[in-house]
């Protein structure tokens, strides 16, 4: 009897092109996505070696990081410039590089373009069962329509560019199970801090991760995308969703889906890609989906999680030294106080974006809220940024533009915007920011930036009250609005 | 690559935990297109405060780093490896590390030491004071005080470290046993050439 296996031991061995004695594997990557930032320095070393890409096929790139996210091209179809000399270098390098090396580039004023995350998915270029590897962290995402997808650094971008494979240990697996039903106002994001909360920054650190349970299967699309982005935040380089039919409509007819006879013959292999039963994982989590709550990060790690109905942690209640002095350290950056409630706290920054939340539900959810309210006053600055031109033109197409302008948010061009201080979208310093992103640490946001993660209809809620919210409040409100 | 043998020298006492790496280079440091010069980026928001390891004229040129567990988490940026490269160091001693650090850090010739937390707080109080002496080829951390500390090792980066050598280059040396599975691959999931957009 062949040995029952792990999903992720199933993708693992489909791509061993050579197992070392060691155990050490020359793994081969399917689909390479590229952006402006950690692709320059490798395009580089293969020109002065004189290397070619392997497969320029498989590969897509795509800018995101540095892009303003204000308009590109003027009435006549010009590049506005970008201010920033060395975005804008970085832009032309990625412009150069593409071409040079034969490797598709969807550019900045693509109705394409988007957040590399985003994209992959969209596009279908993202498939069950492949390997996936970009040189950016949140990579992870793709591991919701069980790809095994995972961040590499830049040496790995080149030896991915030039070999078409990387050298690889095999990961521990780790199963995170959430079963029965997400309670009101409970979304995917808030199951994602959760875990993070519970298991912390280095609790998957060596392990790929597999979400099952109800709570996953029942789960779009969209919200696998959100959680499994959030792996890498609870330290697992890859979290992956067995493919279902969910993953099978979702990707029919996208533009690098298979069509035709590749369609039936994908989706007759992508049904085997699940764990066999017997299977063991190496560690396993259990959480109740009815102790998940609508969650916020309170400090300067995403496992600084807590109920938005609680309060900041005293740095004294934590066990182990460190973690007082950088609970400490974490509230002084954050100008909070122990004991204060979550929902006292006041923001003066709104973001509705990222590789985490920008895409059409997400933009749904926090305009479900916004409709017919207002940002507080004291709201200085609440941006919406869609994942991708497509995203954008679909939310269009439904009005949400308009939900969100009328409401006083901006709308903007897609890119990675105010997730990281690369480009002008910055929380100014000691500002305070209710972020559907995926990091609040120091300085994330731009210099001295106080993040407070949330979901997009979180992130509404705040934008309405202009202080950390529970959204469940204002959903019950909208929901007596209707019934009344 | 230069070859890593031996590192001999002062030590930063930093034992910092979960440092991510937008702390070891922040993110406007990564529009650079080059590898060289991130030195002066590295642990920007920390040297603004008074009294830090980075800036004590007793640390200057240390080429070894002693941080706390989880170092190097959150973004994939490589600009942290180089920019620990660019500033000497050669050597990280943490009791863990991420995945993705750990793999850069290799990449760019700077070895990982993972050792227990009892060892990491001897090694900060010896770094005080005095040097650190790190031999690859025998996998130890040792003192002038007689400590002596094994580590793991995984044997691939433990030989390419030693040698210096070229990644990309050894595997390319392997492009036929590459081809032969692309081939294999393409008669099994011949979906995995993308549809012409």
């Amino acid at each position: 009897m062949v040995k029952p296996r792990t999903l992720y031991e199933k993708i693992w061995d489909a791509h061993v092109v050579e197992r070392r004695p060691d155990g050490t594997c020359l793994i081969y990557i399917d689909r390479h996505l590229v952006h402006e930032v950690t692709s320059p320095q490798a395009f580089e070393g293969l020109r002065l070696a004189g290397r070619k890409v392997r497969r320029p096929d498989l590969t897509l790139a795509v800018p995101d990081h540095n892009l303003p996210t204000t308009p590109r091209r003027d009435a006549q179809g010009n590049r506005i410039p970008i201010a920033d000399p060395e975005s804008a270098q970085q832009l032309a390098a990625l412009e150069r590089n593409a071409p040079e090396f034969g490797v598709r580039l969807i550019g900045d004023a693509d109705l394409e373009q988007g957040i590399v995350h985003v994209v992959g998915p969209e596009q279908g270029f993202t498939l069950p069962g492949t390997t996936l590897v970009c040189g950016d962290s949140h990579t992870s995402s793709h591991g919701a329509l069980g790809a095994l997808a995972f961040g590499i650094g830049t040496s790995e971008v080149e030896h991915v560019l030039a070999t078409q494979t990387l050298l690889l240990k095999q990961s521990k697996t780790m199963e995170v199970v959430v079963e029965g039903e997400l309670g009101f106002g409970v979304t995917p994001k808030d199951v994602a801090l959760a875990i993070c909360g519970r298991i912390g920054t280095a609790g998957g650190t060596g392990y790929v991760m597999e979400y099952r349970g109800s709570v996953f299967r029942d789960m779009s699309i969209e919200g696998r995308l959100t959680v499994a982005n959030m792996s890498i935040e609870a330290g697992a380089r890859s979290g992956l969703f067995a493919p279902d039919e969910k993953t099978f409509s979702y990707l029919k007819g996208r533009p690098l889906a298979p069509k035709g006879a590749a369609w039936d013959a994908a989706v007759a292999y992508w049904k085997t890609l699940h764990t066999d039963e017997g299977a063991v994982f190496d560690k396993s989590i259990v959480i109740d989906a009815a102790d998940i709550v609508p969650n916020v990060t309170w400090g300067t790690s995403p496992e600084d999680v807590v109920p938005v109905t609680g309060v900041v942690p005293d740095p004294e209640s934590f066990a182990d030294a460190s973690k007082r002095a950088a609970a400490q350290k974490s509230l002084d950056y954050m100008g909070l106080t122990a004991g204060q409630r979550m929902e006292d706290v006041t923001v003066e920054h709104i973001f509705i974006g990222s590789c985490t939340n920008s895409r059409i539900e997400d933009l749904r959810a926090a305009a479900a809220l916004l409709k017919g309210k207002h940002i507080a006053s004291g709201i200085k600055q609440a941006l919406v940024v869609p994942g991708s031109g497509l995203v954008k033109q679909q939310a269009e197409a439904e009005g949400l533009d308009r939900v969100f302008t009328e409401a006083g948010f901006e709308w903007r061009e897609p890119g990675c915007s105010a997730c990281l201080g690369m480009n002008p979208d910055k929380v100014p310093a000691g500002e305070r920011c209710a972020s559907t992103s995926n990091r609040n640490f120091m300085g994330r946001q731009g210099p001295g930036s106080r993040t407070h993660l949330v979901s997009p209809a979180m992130a509404a809620a705040a934008a309405i009250t202009g202080h950390l919210t529970d959204v469940r409040e204002l959903l019950e409100e909208k929901r007596g609005e209707v019934v009344a | 690559m230069d070859k890593l043998t031996v590192v001999e020298g002062r030590a930063y006492p930093f034992g910092m935990k979960n440092v991510d790496t937008d702390i070891v280079i922040p993110a406007h440091w990564l529009k650079t297109i080059s590898r060289s010069g991130l030195g002066k980026g590295a642990f920007e928001v920390l040297r603004k405060e008074p009294g830090n390891v980075f800036d004590d004229p007793e640390y200057a040129g240390s080429p070894i780093l002693i941080a706390g567990d989880n170092f190097g988490c959150g973004s994939s940026r490589e600009h942290a490896a180089w920019a620990l490269a660019d500033l000497g160091i050669k050597v990280v001693i943490a009791p863990s590390f991420s995945d993705i650090f750990s793999g850069n850090a290799f990449k760019n010739g700077i070895l990982t030491v993972v050792l227990p937390q009892e060892a990491i707080d001897r090694l900060m109080e010896v770094a005080q004071t005095d040097p650190i002496h790190v031999d690859l080829e025998q996998q130890t951390v040792t003192t002038q005080f007689q400590d002596r500390f094994q580590f793991e090792i995984d044997p691939f980066r433990k030989h390419c470290l030693l040698g210096g050598l070229d990644e990309i280059g050894l595997t390319l040396g392997q492009a036929d046993t590459i081809g032969a599975y692309e081939a294999r691959a393409a008669g099994e999931r011949p979906w995995l050439v993308p549809a012409v957009a």
